[in-house]
């Protein structure tokens, strides 16, 4: 399944996008998601279902001005 | 001297120095310098994760006490910065919001225009905006008529620790601003914080000239006392100057004669 990652397009065989967070290797504890351009929340990365060219973000704060 | 508040959407800050948390040389720097200049707004910036890089929650270093100012750096257009403030607000950063919109790499100076359309979406949905603009008196007004929480003029470019470049500007701005004005950008010493502050600014903003001082916990207590300062010695209404000497001794009953 191809999908875009982050603003580049990803292989992936994640189902959920619990199974993404943890095949990127990103610490999820202050991880955001934007899935198709909503944010989702930790509680439900589970039930949300990757399919072909979903759009998602893999989003955190960072030190800025 | 009477309680002095500052009051920005539902929150009311006593101190009048916001800090930001980027270029520290290391994250635990920021709650020992939040507590040494008593700083109670801090921003943050929202990017895509690196996997390589240090993932440490920047969160995690702000005390709750202390309101997270969102910006949305990175974002060249309105859109982008409205996009940037939703996802801001949706992973619980609350409604403030200070919007950055820039396309100019050279200077990084604002886009008003863009600024402007981002406000009154973002105005609409409920956020506190506080957008950061080149100084201007029109902008000023309709930022106003928008629904702002408050205007941020730049003192000078981001980073450059220049100083109040545009200090005439700034100065008309907050003769005329209905809204709060915070003097955002380019406060590179105590003194030009204390000078935004004597002339009448309701804030200021700053980031790179504490966190890359070499003691950042000195330097935040140094802005937040040049900032109460400057802050008393506007209410106090300074005497003006005048051309020639006027003696501040007696003129008369000398003892030379």
């Amino acid at each position: 399944m191809r999908i875009n990652l982050n603003g580049s397009p990803v292989e992936t065989t994640s189902r959920s996008l619990s199974d993404l967070v943890a095949e990127q290797g990103v610490n999820f504890s202050s991880l955001i998601v934007e899935y198709n351009y909503e944010v989702v929340k930790q509680a439900s990365w589970n039930d949300i279902h990757i399919k072909d060219n979903d759009t998602i973000e893999l989003l955190n704060f960072v030190g800025g001005g | 001297m009477a309680e002095d508040v500052l009051i920005l959407g539902n929150k009311r800050f006593s101190s009048r120095l916001f800090t930001g948390t980027g270029k520290f040389a290391s994250k635990t720097l920021i709650a020992p310098m939040l507590a040494a200049s008593g700083s109670q707004m801090i921003t943050v910036a929202l990017r895509r994760v690196d996997p390589t890089a240090d993932q440490g929650n920047i969160l995690a270093h702000i005390p709750e006490t202390v309101t997270l100012l969102p910006n949305t750096s990175g974002a060249r257009t309105a859109d982008e910065a409205v996009r940037i403030a939703r996802i801001a607000r949706a992973a619980g950063c609350g409604d403030f919001i200070k919007i950055e919109v820039i396309t100019d790499m050279q200077y990084l100076m604002p886009d008003n225009h863009e600024t402007l359309r981002a406000t009154r979406i973002l105005a609409k949905e409920g956020f506190v905006v506080l957008p950061y603009v080149m100084p201007d008196i029109t902008i000023t007004q309709q930022l106003y008529d928008a629904g702002a929480g408050a205007v941020m003029p730049l003192g000078s470019p981001i980073g450059s620790n220049r100083g109040l470049e545009m200090r005439a500007m700034i100065q008309r701005i907050i003769e005329v601003s209905k809204l709060p004005v915070v003097v955002d950008a380019g406060i590179g010493r105590p003194s030009q914080a204390a000078d935004a502050m004597e002339m009448g600014a309701d804030a200021v903003l700053v980031n790179t000239a504490i966190a890359t001082s070499e003691d950042p916990c000195l330097a935040g207590k140094a802005f937040s006392l040049a900032v109460i300062a400057g802050r008393m010695a506007f209410l106090a209404t300074l005497a003006g100057t005048r051309k020639g000497a006027a003696a501040s001794s007696p003129l008369t009953g000398f003892l030379r004669e």
